[in-house]
């Protein structure tokens, strides 16, 4: 699914991280650890194919394929849930999409508010609109960075029970309260 | 199929994002009117044809690199490139739909401009209007470009007009050219050569414009 070898990010002269190893099957799951500014995130962009490693070997499946939480839940503040989820279903190529946004909104609790500007949410709903997002096209490789942020208890409580659920793909988490996917994690990589 | 239901899909998307937050539009308008207005004051009575044409595409040049300044920004605030780039979509086809976008605004500023030009200066050809379609066309595939350019840099309030006004001079002559000259045919023609030359190396390049990898 995605083979990381000797993995190095440089921005000028600053490094970011070096000599990353990582492999991943669908069916694992890479936490990955450290406080703030450690490169976490970096390489996580990395990791999903949104940034080149500064050197370094990288495989990546095809990026229809992968789908990627950031540390912003990555959806339009002036559109509407609906308008926001039938966007990536067209450009995703979604069959019978309008079944999967439904399912999607239900399971996430924003079904009804569907029809509401995401402008208007909390910060936690709109992570929950972010999840919806990236399971829309029940992509094969997971990278989640920080997803429990802003979320409820009721929130977190469902994107532990998600996770669980979503054990047969590959799934790289990002977080500082490893503490609560570590009983999912098969690797794990601490950035200092 | 699938490519135009991507681009009407994200041009839907742009105009939606426009009738909510009525933000670029209003402005646009706003600054044209304000600009001709000036001009109008500020031009002696009777001034030479050419030069009040003049005046017209400058009104024009900057109203677009109004339009253009803000037609990233709710990818760059809210980090949508990310989302945007990892689709399985051609990349491409998020610069046709957000040039369609940036047309239909300057669309609607040009309409309140050249009525608003005609009564304070004199009337205007079809030549004029011909080339200021042609005209919008190369400016928002050049502008929605170099617009891509400048909003991954810091600096991109800066970036953007450096980067576009040199592309926009050859729009000035020409649009000025086929208003003005007697035979305008030729420069509405260069209008098409640059419009077919600068879109096709926009599409072509945008991809590697919004994605690092």
């Amino acid at each position: 699914m995605l083979t990381a070898r000797n993995l190095s990010k440089r921005f000028g002269a600053k490094r970011v991280f070096e000599r990353v190893d990582v492999s991943l099957a669908a069916g694992n799951f890479l936490l990955v650890t450290g406080p703030n500014g450690s490169g976490k995130t970096t390489l996580l962009r990395v990791l999903a194919g949104l940034a080149a490693p500064t050197s370094g070997d990288l495989t990546l499946p095809d990026r229809a394929l992968v789908g990627y939480l950031g540390h912003e839940p990555l959806v339009y503040r002036e559109l509407t849930p609906l308008e926001n989820l039938q966007l990536f279903a067209c450009l995703y190529r979604i069959p019978e999409g309008a079944e999967r946004i439904g399912m999607l909104l239900e399971r996430f609790g924003l079904w009804e508010v569907r029809h509401q500007r995401v402008g208007t949410f909390s910060r936690g709903m709109q992570q929950r609109l972010g999840l919806c997002r990236v399971l829309l096209h029940e992509p094969q490789l997971l990278v989640l960075d920080e997803p429990f942020n802003a979320l409820d208890a009721a929130g977190a409580e469902l994107l532990d029970a998600t996770l669980d659920e979503l054990r047969d793909r590959a799934l790289i988490v990002a977080t500082h309260d490893p503490e609560r996917v570590e009983r999912l994690a098969t690797e794990r990589l601490a950035f200092a | 199929m699938s490519y135009l239901s991507d681009i009407g899909a994200l041009t839907r998307k742009d105009l939606l994002l426009e009738l909510r937050a009525k933000e670029t539009v209003p402005a646009m308008l706003l600054f044209v009117l304000a600009a001709l207005t000036i001009f109008h004051f500020v031009t002696p009575t009777g001034g030479e044809r050419t030069a009040t044409l003049g005046l017209l595409w400058t009104a024009i040049i900057f109203t677009a690199l109004l339009g253009l300044t803000r037609a990233f920004v709710p990818e760059r605030e809210q980090g949508l490139m990310d989302a945007l780039v990892l689709a399985p979509c051609d990349r491409s086809a998020i610069w046709v739909a957000k040039s369609l976008a940036v047309l239909a605004f300057l669309g609607l500023a040009e309409a309140i401009a050249l009525p608003a030009f005609a009564l304070f200066f004199s009337g205007i050809g079809w030549r004029t209007v011909a080339a200021v379609a042609l005209a919008d066309v190369g400016i928002c595939a050049v502008g929605t470009l170099t617009g891509a350019m400048a909003v991954a840099g810091r600096a991109r309030e800066l970036i953007l007009p450096l980067l576009f006004l040199p592309l926009a001079i050859p729009v000035v002559v020409g649009g000025v050219g086929a208003s003005a000259a007697d035979h305008g045919g030729k420069y509405l023609a260069f209008l098409v050569l640059y419009d077919a030359a600068f879109g096709l190396l926009a599409w072509a390049s945008f991809e590697y414009v919004v994605s690092e990898t």
